[in-house]
């Protein structure tokens, strides 16, 4: 790892300002990404600001949504019974990403920052529609997610937190990569207000997305054999060592028809 | 440059260090603790696996100064004089290791999830211990291994 300094904010306006007056500094949450990423020195700072102490770690029901801290961690989400009365669906996506010691340290808030396109979080963030709250304002998740490892933060900006309206139901599946456990397609299927909405990880090469076909078919039935003749576009799909874009394809079919026959309030 | 403090397997430990050192460095080649393993740079294998705060944790993915004022444990801090902790004890009886390089990171795993979970069950087991990767012994024996510690840690 290069030379950086470290510095633990002790609120979020004290790493807003740092934030402000270094040249080139970066945000610390879980570390489970950045460090890995500054250790094999794709990636170099002057400043790392750990925002372990900023708070940012409530869940709350705030009436019309689930409201959670940009730095709960995955664990911290597995585990609230808030959000296993609310949106159990989130929970369970939470549950699954990586291993434990991920789990342990990695946060919602660094995870959509990093926007890896086989990240969990981004497909159910798309798929209930949900609001980023950010230090300078609100960004909705389609609005949020650019393309791949790409959002529309800008730099001297910080989540704080995610606000998730709740589903009429909804399910998470994901096929995932043996080793890492990041998702090598994984699909939020989500019914909202009696809209259909499907979110897919993984297997775009712009990040996650939309499938709009998938989501009229359903909306006139919902039920697996719904999507069968849907098509999926192989171009727009990512293709590397893990797997060529039309097993993705595949992959994508199978995790959607998982995800409507789990569909759960 | 910066002082870092922390209790390491109960003794309070203090050095002037550079912020980019990883905690892993810092019990290896600082304090000389070379019972914790490095395994891999991608953060996959859990050789490296301490507990910090009694959380478990990849000591390869935490810098130094993150554990600042922490109480940390490693492999070597959970053993009571010469006898060994019953999770050791249980990797030795079921030889739950080949090679042994990723054993103290499977130690370390388990004895938070049995903590965790008294009660679990050989699938809780499995998946627990996704993080931890064995490359010798198919991870049968471990998960004996782990079985039989969580009896034993119910006991003691
Ligand atoms: C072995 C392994 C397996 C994994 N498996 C999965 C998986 O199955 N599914 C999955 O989704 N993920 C997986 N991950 C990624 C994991 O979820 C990471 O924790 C996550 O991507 C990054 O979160 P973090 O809190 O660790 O962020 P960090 O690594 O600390 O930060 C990541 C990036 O986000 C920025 N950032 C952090 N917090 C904020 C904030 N509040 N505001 C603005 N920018 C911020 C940082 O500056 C940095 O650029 C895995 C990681 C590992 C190491
Ligand atoms: S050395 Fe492999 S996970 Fe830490
Ligand atoms: S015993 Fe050799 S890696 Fe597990």
């Amino acid at each position: 790892m290069y030379a950086t300094q470290y510095h633990k904010a002790i609120s979020l306006d004290d790493a807003r300002s740092q934030l402000a007056a270094a040249d080139d500094a970066k945000l610390l949450a879980g570390g489970m990404t950045l460090i890995p990423t500054l250790k094999q020195r794709l990636a170099q700072t002057d400043l790392l600001i750990d925002l372990a102490d900023t708070g940012l770690t409530l869940i709350e029901d705030t009436g019309s949504h689930l409201k959670i801290g940009a730095m709960c961690r995955h664990y911290d989400v597995e585990t609230s019974t808030l959000v296993a009365t609310m949106i159990p669906m989130l929970g369970s996506l939470a549950g699954g990403i990586g291993d434990r010691q991920v789990r342990n340290y990695g946060t919602l808030g660094g995870s959509i920052a990093n926007n890896d396109p086989s990240a969990c979080y981004p497909a159910a963030l798309m798929a209930l529609g949900a609001n980023i709250h950010t230090s300078e304002r609100d960004i909705a998740a389609e609005d949020f997610f650019v393309g791949m490892f790409e959002t529309d933060l800008d730099e001297q900006e910080i989540v704080t937190a995610v606000s998730f309206p709740k589903p009429d139901k909804a399910a998470y599946v994901k096929f995932p990569n043996p080793a890492s456990r990041y998702a090598m397609v994984g699909v939020c299927v989500a019914v909202m207000d009696g809209d259909v909405r499907v979110a897919i990880t993984g297997a775009g090469q712009d990040g996650v997305f939309r499938h709009n076909d998938m989501e009229a078919a359903l909306s006139e039935q919902f039920s697996a054999m719904a999507i069968e003749t849907v098509a999926i576009d192989e171009e727009m799909l990512l293709s590397d060592i893990h797997a060529g874009a039309d097993y993705r394809a595949h992959l994508v079919r199978e995790m959607t028809r998982r995800a409507i026959t789990a569909c759960q309030p | 440059m910066t002082q870092l403090s922390m209790t390491v397997n109960g003794q309070p430990v203090s050095h002037d260090i550079e912020d980019n050192m990883l905690l892993v460095t810092y019990l290896r080649e600082t304090l000389a603790l070379t019972g914790t393993h490095i395994g891999c740079d991608t953060s996959q294998c859990g050789a490296c696996v301490i507990h910090i705060n009694g959380v478990s944790a990849k000591s390869c993915t935490v810098l130094a100064v993150q554990a600042e004022g922490k109480d940390v444990t490693t492999i070597e801090g959970i053993a009571s004089g010469d006898r060994l902790h019953p999770m050791q004890q249980a990797f030795h009886d079921q030889h739950g290791l080949q090679c042994g390089y990723c054993t103290p990171g499977m130690v370390m795993s388990a004895i938070e999830l049995v903590q965790a979970n008294p009660a679990l069950s050989e699938q809780d087991i499995r998946e627990g211990l996704e993080g931890n990767i064995c490359r010798c012994t198919g991870y049968h024996n471990i998960v004996k291994a782990v079985q039989t510690g969580a009896q034993a840690m119910r006991k003691a």
